[in-house]
């Protein structure tokens, strides 16, 4: 378990002190993956590398494990942080060694076993991370998600507790960085490994955390279930960071074709339908358009996410009734609220 | 003898060649022992000043100040004039001050400062995330600079102590022109001012092949190890 309490960080910059992170509380669960999703300079690197003392609260307390990180020195800290895997986002191996030598550094700092135990050891986390062949190749012979996967074998080396990922996927391209978070999420499961991850990409956070937080300017803003803020979100800087996920296209877009139909079709209601979880995957809208046969609907857009928790979806539709039968709509509305799908009512402008 | 014109120049049966073969085994003496404790000096001192660099602790900014000064001082004395400033120095050392051992103390403190520097700026070019990855896997100082400094910054060093080793070389010659032997004693003495003009010329293409091998072992080392 990791425990922010309280946690304040203040620099002392060239004009005046700057309150890098204030106020900050925060838990996360053993077994857990927890996302800090916040644009640049928002503080989360300050943050993530406050749970393995790279740098120190000026005020509150960070606890690992029951151990009060902010306060330990020297040899205590170096014990806790072999405890503590991380990886970054430009990999940082050491261009000298090979990839096996690389996966075995970490060992040869802890002083952890033989040459050969060592050795062995690392070639097994290089399996894990799906990297056999590549043990004698230098990482100037890599791409950038092999990078990743050393990058993991050798956070993973000294049988770390807790995995702290600094951006770690910001450097790959789309498909490696889908590649590199279903080994995390790999990891997480098969060997119960706490994960905090820290990202501007609410894609990260979608595909991987259960738990996020977003930061704003030092401060957590929001946070809670990533399902729940996904449905929900609160603050305007969350609304964005969903939006940057959830809408296909821009949300300028959407705006143009609804403007369009409005115009087109006077008498229609547009309707925007959210759906998460099971519901996903129910033919609820079929149902509808059975029930009340003189509506007819066409699709605006619509699009559909999977998170760890389920499913997450959006549908902008277009209801019309022939004969001008208000009372159709009305009851498909109803209809879709029964079934605890959440509809919302586009209004035209008057 | 004909001393005089260009010809004379190549006229290489006037070569003592035994003294030769002797004053280029002192050159690469010279050479090769400064070299190492140069390598060696100079990498305590880079280290030094890389570690004491940036800190807020009173003791490292004082240790910091005077290491620079001191690099800074040793290195903008002329060769010559520090082999006549460090005399006393040398007869205490090694107890004498003519021959290649004398030549030692001076060839060592004239460059290993130099080398100093050379070190500071190969650790200051290191991706500092690497040695920051290395402090969260919870490494010591000296892990630090065993395992990540040292080793990363290899390419650099090589290529370092091989332009330091140059400029030795061309120090040797200098030493050797005040009584400290090899190639420049004899240039000097056997051919400047016994106008032996073929001594001079041969000394000098000796000295220059030196140089040629050093470079080429020094690339071929840096091309080996540096697997970016």
């Amino acid at each position: 378990m990791i425990r922010f309490k309280d946690v304040s960080k203040t620099y002392t910059g060239k004009e005046g002190p700057v309150k890098a992170i204030k106020d900050v509380n925060l838990t996360v669960s053993d077994g857990k993956i927890y996302g800090i999703v916040g644009y640049s300079g928002a503080g989360k690197s300050t943050l993530i590398r406050m749970i393995n003392g790279l740098e120190t609260p000026t005020t509150g307390s960070v606890t690992v494990n029951g151990q009060e990180i902010s306060q330990l020195k020297g040899e205590a800290l170096r014990e806790a942080r072999l405890k503590i895997g991380m990886i970054f986002q430009h990999f940082d191996l050491l261009w000298s060694r090979t990839v096996l030598e690389n996966v075995e550094f970490p060992l040869e700092i802890s002083k952890k076993g033989n040459k050969e135990e060592r050795r062995k050891k690392a070639e097994e986390l290089i399996k894990l991370v799906g990297l056999q062949g590549k043990e004698k190749a230098y990482p100037s012979e890599l791409s950038g998600g092999q990078k990743q996967r050393v990058g993991i074998a050798r956070a993973l080396a000294n049988d770390p507790k807790i995995l702290l990922s600094d951006e770690a996927t910001s450097a790959l391209d789309p498909k490696t960085t889908d590649e590199v978070l279903d080994l995390l999420v790999d990891i997480n499961r098969r060997l119960g490994l706490t994960i905090v991850v820290i990202t501007h990409e609410m894609h990260v956070i979608r595909k991987i955390c259960d738990h996020v937080a977003v930061l704003d300017a030092g401060t957590i803003v929001e946070d809670g279930p990533v399902l729940d803020v996904f449905k929900h979100p609160q603050q305007a800087i969350t609304k964005r960071f969903v939006n940057q996920e959830t809408s296909t296209g821009s949300a300028d877009d959407t705006q143009v074709v609804v403007d369009q139909l409005l115009e087109s079709h006077p008498n229609g209601v547009i309707v925007k339908l959210t759906f998460h979880g099971d519901q996903a995957k129910l033919p609820i809208v079929s149902e509808m358009l059975r029930q009340f046969p003189d509506t007819n609907m066409s699709i605006i857009e619509g699009n559909i996410h999977q998170t760890q928790e389920g499913s997450i979806g959006s549908l902008y539709i277009q209801l019309t009734v022939e004969n001008d039968n208000q009372e159709q709509i009305q009851g498909a509305l109803d209809y879709l609220k029964t079934m605890r799908v959440e509809t919302e009512v586009i209004n035209r402008e008057q | 003898m004909n001393n005089n014109g260009f010809a004379s120049f190549f006229e290489f049966n006037n070569v003592d060649w035994t003294k030769m073969g002797q004053a280029t085994w002192e050159t690469v003496w010279m050479t090769v022992v400064s070299m190492i404790a140069v390598a060696i000096f100079g990498i305590i001192l880079g280290l030094i000043l890389f570690e004491t660099q940036n800190s807020n602790s009173i003791g490292a900014k004082i240790i910091n100040w005077v290491v620079a000064a001191l690099v800074n001082i040793f290195r903008s004395i002329p060769f010559i004039i520090l082999i006549v400033l460090l005399l006393p120095a040398t007869q205490a050392l090694v107890g004498t001050i003519m021959g290649p051992r004398a030549a030692l103390p001076s060839l060592i403190i004239s460059a290993a400062p130099f080398y100093a520097r050379l070190v500071q700026i190969a650790f200051d070019d290191l991706d500092h995330g690497v040695i920051e990855a290395a402090k969260a896997m919870g490494a010591t100082r000296w892990q630090i600079v065993t395992k990540v400094l040292i080793p990363e910054s290899s390419p650099a060093l090589v290529s370092g102590i091989t332009v330091t080793t140059i400029s030795l070389i061309g120090y040797t010659a200098m030493a050797g022109a005040i009584g400290a032997g090899g190639l420049g004693n004899l240039a000097y003495l056997d051919g400047f001012q016994a106008s032996n003009n073929a001594v001079t010329m041969m000394a000098t293409i000796i000295i220059v092949v030196i140089v040629f091998i050093f470079q080429f072992l020094g690339d071929a080392v840096v091309k080996k190890i540096d697997k970016r």
